[in-house]
């Protein structure tokens, strides 16, 4: 028989959708912001690998000269991707939500292990609630990412008023690398997760907009029978 | 409990209340299934409604945005669309309340100033420009000019600056200043009723360029009438003979090659904010 099993909370769907589409522009009006002096580059000694970014990726995107235009929509969006990302901090403290979401000492250990089966080298994973231990690893570590990003960017945004906070971030020029690493830190994860959820299918992502999952519900001992199956 | 089985009743078959009662609930099974089912639709439809409308909505919000009017350009600025501007007017009174003449920024040895100093524009630094007929004019009033010379203003107690030279670009470079504070500049000539007032403008000789900076911003001590470069006279590229330094703005704010200082209550004429960027441009 189906069952109804409540998932992910209203409010948990809530900061979900809107963290969506205000961190996208946080990071096209990064972009926008960056091109005015674009110097970033991956490169050993002389030889440049990558660099930030090809001249033909400005003309696709239509990038050029646009930043004073993505100053003021980065200096807009920054207040929601701030308070949503507080509200959802607060709310998960007061929930009690967060101790789905922390890692647990054993949570490193297990998300190799998770790892592994996710890429079919292991057959089973380790058992888990709501979210594996790698899943824990990385929506925490979003969440701090996303503090970094808060403070270096105020950092790079007042260096002189908070002249102490650029201080901790190693001076105005390494804040702006960090600022910068962070952003491809979440396009990173962007990749992943959607990945994962493309893998997870339909029924798992319909959750994150109804907030339940439809589970069918079997006796014992037919779930007796399929264990003796499958072993 | 057992029913006591009733004597009138005991011809029917026996099997017969067991089935019923196996049918029973096999149709309240079904029932609940049914209701189930009805549930799901229920909750999947107000959800995946709400996602949309409150989607589309979200992208009409920003395609409202992205099609708002650009300002009606101010006597101050222009060039950027309404309501970001109005965001960026905001964001500055917020940001305002914080800032403080004792946040300084961050100074360096000497030895660290870059000995090559990035030249990054050229607008008001038209050539065949004479700096030994320079004057400052600082207007008091509408007719009341003080005209100043640079030794004038050489005369007064000289502050130097090694600090990190931002550019609204993005780039930064730690440079050598020297000049008088604009605040001891402000005292000495007693400009107290200036001071009182809300901006300061200031614009190079041809008028092409011109900045307009808040009060609080321009009285941070910080904030200099820059002379000499590097232990040096200002090279003409760099601004010669005054130019403003203050590192509590970007570089476009950093007006090169002063020739009026203007106050006033509104905001002045400022070059960046009229395309499009942040008036208050503050750091």
């Amino acid at each position: 028989m189906k069952k109804i099993v409540e998932k992910h909370s209203l409010a948990m769907r809530w900061f979900h959708w809107i963290n969506f589409p205000v961190l996208f522009l946080m990071i096209w009006s990064g972009m926008l912001i960056y091109w005015g002096n674009d110097v970033y580059k991956v490169a050993i000694g002389d030889t440049v690998i990558f660099r930030f970014f090809p001249e033909g990726f400005y003309k696709f995107f239509n990038i050029n000269h646009r930043l004073s235009e993505g100053m003021a929509l980065h200096f807009l969006f920054m207040w929601f991707f701030f308070a949503n990302g507080l509200l959802y901090v607060l709310y998960t403290l007061i929930s009690g939500e967060w101790r789905e979401l922390v890692p647990q000492k054993k949570s490193f250990k297990e998300a190799w292990l998770v790892l592994l089966h996710d890429l079919h080298i292991r057959k089973t994973a380790p058992p888990q609630n709501k979210y594996n231990a790698a899943q824990r690893i990385a929506y925490t570590s979003i969440i701090v990412m996303g503090f970094g990003s808060i403070i270096t960017g105020l950092a790079i945004y007042k260096p002189v008023q908070f002249n102490w906070l650029c201080f901790l971030c190693g001076g105005y020029h390494l804040a702006r690398i960090l600022h910068f690493a962070l952003t491809l830190g979440y396009v990173f994860f962007f990749l992943v997760h959607i990945i994962q959820v493309i893998l997870a299918g339909w029924r798992n992502f319909q959750s994150v907009i109804t907030g339940f999952e439809v589970v069918e519900d079997k006796p014992l001992t037919e779930l007796a029978k399929e264990d003796g199956k499958t072993n | 409990m057992e029913k006591p089985i009733e004597p009138g009743k005991e011809t029917k078959p026996e099997v017969q209340p067991e089935k019923e009662a196996a049918d029973n609930k096999k149709l309240a099974e079904l029932k609940q299934e049914a209701l189930l089912e009805k549930q799901i639709k229920r909750r999947s439809f107000i959800a995946f409604g709400s996602f949309i409308v409150l989607g589309s909505a979200a992208f009409g919000g920003w395609k409202w945005l992205v099609n708002s009017d650009v300002e009606t350009k101010t006597a101050a600025t222009a060039g950027a669309k309404a309501p970001l501007r109005r965001a960026l007017n905001q964001t500055e009174l917020f940001f305002r309340r914080l800032f403080s003449n004792n946040h300084l920024v961050k100074t360096y040895p000497k030895e660290m100033a870059a000995k090559t100093v990035r030249v990054n524009g050229d607008v008001g630094m038209e050539p065949g420009f004479k700096p030994q007929d320079w004057k400052l004019q600082v207007f008091k009033g509408p007719a009341d000019v003080l005209a100043l010379t640079l030794q004038d203003i050489q005369a007064l107690p000289k502050t130097e600056l090694v600090f990190d030279f931002k550019c609204v670009e993005g780039w930064d470079q730690i440079q050598h200043w020297a000049g008088v504070k604009f605040s001891d500049f402000m005292a000495h000539y007693k400009l107290d009723k200036q001071a009182a007032m809300e901006y300061v403008g200031f614009a190079t000789p041809d008028k092409k360029y011109y900045v307009g900076i808040d009060m609080p911003s321009a009285l941070h001590p910080n904030t200099l009438l820059a002379y000499e470069m590097n232990d040096k006279p200002l090279p003409i590229d760099n601004g010669a003979p005054l130019r403003l330094i203050i590192p509590v703005k970007y570089g476009i704010k950093n007006l090169k090659r002063i020739s009026t200082i203007t106050f006033s209550n509104q905001r002045p004429p400022d070059y960046w904010a009229e395309l499009g960027y942040d008036y208050y441009s503050g750091l």
